[in-house]
């Protein structure tokens, strides 16, 4: 009965955003009021029945109840209560159901926290996201529902996959979705405004805080996915340009350049059609990637069952969404208008290369990602792109990106002056020069472009902070900034950290791959690894081999590490977990690999330098986010439309 | 004026992010892409001498044989028409065992085995690689027309 009943609420949420959207439009067209005054509770109602139907799915989770044949795919009833719930997103009808809870609750916020926006705007804006939302609910309910009974019921479930029977695997899902959907809301009101047919500087200021909240999403789920396969994965590598990563990074490399082009629309009524043309891109780049990943044309660690209807039905979607959306852009943007002009050296300027170059960079990605599939469509032979190809096309775009940077932070609007740039940026340049030669001395030898990597992100962190420090001069508290400037400036030093640690880590890792037996010792940058012992060890559903290392430096003990051997009871498959020592300036590894026979395991044991500040980098960029997305000019009510601040 | 004068560099700056764009993914694209064969086509020789490439195809039941206490191990892939012998160094993926599909990347030395620099077999214990899938389904087509 449940299982039917979340069924129920989730066509009764479908029909409740048609008439959302339909109430949305039309009424805005037509300038219904009482079709318009429909809107919000449908928003609301949606909500309640997509998360009534989610909370259903989950009680089956719960309590285990195998005549739901997704249940019993995917749980257990010796899996813990925590990833009980977390086996709701691990497959992929549950992880749908979870896009539509997001998408349902981002519609909830935009019509209850929108008040400012004039009302007619509002109804198309939720309109838009009802189409959008009941187009994935039409998904699910024809080709994934999680309901479908399984009769006979199984006596037992199938279990989750062991490698999602994780802490940071639980939550990554769900704060990735919440990011890839949140993008939905760029470009519902991306949309809206070309029905609307104009770009105004206080639709900038609307749109702002959404997108940051969705960037902020979308890079803490990334990071999260990448810690993740760092410790778990078992090898050590924390990005492999695999084409469903590379699926969430392009939708976030857009969403950043959106963020900046928001910048330059809200304040200098500038890059309106271009800023338009992102919030649509990067919301096509987040269908795109679903699609690759439900279709099953690509095959990763994250693609669940292929299903040639559910890929048709993405596509069909996707091709609706981008050509109805790109039609009505070439429809309306002439009539957008372009605004007042700029000078070469100036704060827009800068804005600009980094837009060309954060898009540059994901249209590289996407080729890479798609060309193996050209390649197999056109019968030209089964290839793969390698990361080599995805480094340098993507370094090549960013590296003078991030450079820029630290003079683009200080550059004013309309038009910059020299003089006071130079004098502001002398300092910062001749401690980052040093600083970045020091640290890349600090590993080993260092190529130039490794200096490069190294001082980019030294330099940008300083640059920062000495933003910060000339404001003080000027008789400002550090406090009394407006927060999107402190936000700003938060994100680039996180920025800073993330180059920083990609570059010494990519570059000055040591790894090995060795076979030994209990007693030997290896030694490796300086630290000696032995391996004392090897014994059976139990878990609450698996068995494993437990290595214990200690690991020395100088004679004393640095360390003792755990690495495992598991094996899954129920799906028998072995996994390797890794023991890992984390620290501020390197990380040490040690996985175990299989049993050699005479004894001996093979081990793999690495040295891993600044491989924190990826991850550390990652969550400053979001802290700064979130500092921008509380500007108080964000929340303040303003009813006149379309005056700029 | 000013406007023109704004608009031409705007566009000279996008012709050259995209000139310079597709010249580098032309250059690396011939760099870094690697091809996939099956055991059969590498046997009637459709690969160029000495290119890498990737190899697919199931581990022969009983074939993988360590060197004690070293971390070398060779076993044979097969398609299930010929057989390739491959040698790799190093530690094996988690879930690289008999009869199931792998893929390898690596080179063909002078005595007809595929030294392999990487090993790769996915994360589910009903995973066959799609190429690996695909290929064998042709290859029992062919058999039977």
């Amino acid at each position: 009965m449940i299982p039917e009943l979340g069924l129920f609420s989730l066509v009764l949420a479908f029909c409740l955003a048609i008439i959302q959207s339909f109430a949305g439009l039309a009424g805005a067209h037509w300038r219904k009021p009482e079709w318009l005054a429909l809107v919000r509770p449908m928003a609301t109602g949606q909500f309640v029945f997509v998360a009534l139907s989610f909370g259903l799915l989950t009680w089956s989770f719960i309590v285990n109840d195998f005549s739901v044949e997704y249940v019993a795919m995917n749980s257990n009833t010796g899996l813990p209560t925590f990833y009980r719930i977390a086996a709701v997103w691990a497959a992929h009808e549950g992880s749908l159901l979870m896009w539509i809870l997001a998408m349902s609750i981002w519609t909830l916020s935009v019509s209850w926290l929108n008040e400012e926006i004039p009302e007619v705007f509002r109804a198309r804006v939720l309109g838009v996201m009802g189409l959008v939302n009941s187009g994935f609910m039409l998904f699910v309910l024809a080709t994934s529902n999680p309901f479908v009974r399984l009769l006979p019921a199984a006596i037992e479930g199938r279990d989750l996959n062991p490698l999602l029977q994780d802490p940071a695997l639980a939550i990554h899902p769900p704060i990735l979705y919440a990011g890839y959907v949140g993008l939905a809301v760029a470009f519902s009101f991306a949309v809206a405004a070309l029905i609307e047919g104009k770009v105004t500087s206080a639709w900038a200021r609307w749109v702002r805080p959404w997108t940051l909240m969705a960037w902020i999403f979308l890079t803490i789920g990334i990071a999260l996915g990448s810690w993740w396969a760092y410790y778990e994965l078992g090898w050590g590598g924390w990005w492999f340009w695999d084409p469903v990563e590379n699926a969430s990074f392009m939708p976030w490399l857009m969403a950043t350049a959106l963020i900046h082009s928001l910048a330059v629309s809200e304040t200098r009524g500038l890059f309106k059609s271009w800023t338009i043309l992102l919030a649509i891109s990067g919301f096509s780049l987040s269908l795109l990637g679903t699609f690759l990943v439900r279709s099953g044309v690509l095959i990763s660690v994250h693609a669940f069952a292929s299903d040639p209807a559910r890929g048709l039905f993405i596509l069909i979607f996707l091709g609706l969404c981008i050509g109805i959306a790109l039609g009505l852009y070439i429809w309306r943007a002439p009539s957008l208008g372009s605004g007042a002009g700029f000078k070469v050296l100036s704060r827009e300027s800068f804005l600009l290369i980094n837009n060309l170059m954060l898009v540059v960079a994901a249209g590289l990605i996407l080729m890479g990602t798609l060309y193996p599939l050209f390649m197999d469509a056109l019968e030209m032979g089964k290839i793969s792109v390698g990361p080599p190809y995805f480094n340098l096309v993507f370094l090549i775009p960013t590296l003078p990106m991030v450079l820029l940077l630290g003079v683009g932070m200080h550059s004013t609007w309309k038009r910059a002056r020299w003089e006071p740039l130079r004098k502001r940026l002398k300092t910062p340049l001749l401690i980052a020069v040093p600083v970045a030669l020091g640290l890349s001395f600090a590993w080993g030898r260092p190529s130039v472009l490794t200096f490069v990597g190294i001082f980019a992100g030294v330099w940008v962190i300083l640059s920062a902070f000495s933003e910060i420090r000339e404001r003080q001069e000027m008789g400002r508290n550090f406090f009394s900034l407006p927060r999107s400037m402190i936000g700003m400036l938060v994100a680039h030093i996180g920025l800073g950290l993330f180059v920083l640690g990609v570059t010494v880590t990519s570059v000055f890792s040591i790894e090995k791959d060795l076979a030994l037996r209990a007693g030997d010792t290896v030694e490796l940058a300086g630290y000696q690894f032995k391996l004392e012992s090897l014994r059976n060890a139990e878990g609450p559903n698996f068995d494993a081999v437990e290595g214990m290392v200690t690991i020395r430096r100088n004679g004393k003990v640095v360390t003792t590490l755990y690495p495992q051997k598991r094996v899954y009871r129920v799906q028998t498959s072995p996994m390797t977990e890794a023991g890992i020592d984390a620290g501020w300036t390197r990380d040490l590894f040690v996985a175990l690999g299989d049993d050699l026979g005479d004894e001996s395991w093979s081990l793999r044991i690495q040295f891993k330098p600044l491989v924190r500040f990826i991850w550390l980098g990652a969550l400053v960029m979001a802290f700064g986010g979130l500092l921008s997305m509380s500007e108080p000019r964000y929340r303040k009510i303003q009813k006149a439309e379309g005056v700029a601040p | 004026m000013k406007k023109r004068y704004q608009r031409g560099i705007q566009v000279a700056l996008v012709l050259a992010g995209v000139g310079i764009a597709v010249t580098l993914m032309l250059r690396a694209f011939d760099e870094n892409i690697l091809y996939f064969y099956m055991p059969q086509q590498v046997v009637a020789g459709d690969v160029p001498d000495g290119k890498r490439f990737r190899l697919g195809g199931l581990v022969i039941p009983g074939s993988i044989e360590r060197a004690p206490g070293s971390l070398k191990v060779s076993f044979l892939v097969t398609d299930n028409q010929k057989t390739l012998s491959v040698e790799y160094e190093g530690v094996l993926p988690d879930l690289f065992r008999d009869g199931q599909g792998v893929i390898a990347h690596g080179t063909m030395d002078d005595n007809g085995i595929f030294v392999a620099d990487e090993v790769l077999a996915k994360h589910d214990e009903n995973y066959m690689p799609p190429e690996v899938a695909e290929a064998l389904k042709q290859v029992h087509g062919d058999e039977e027309s």
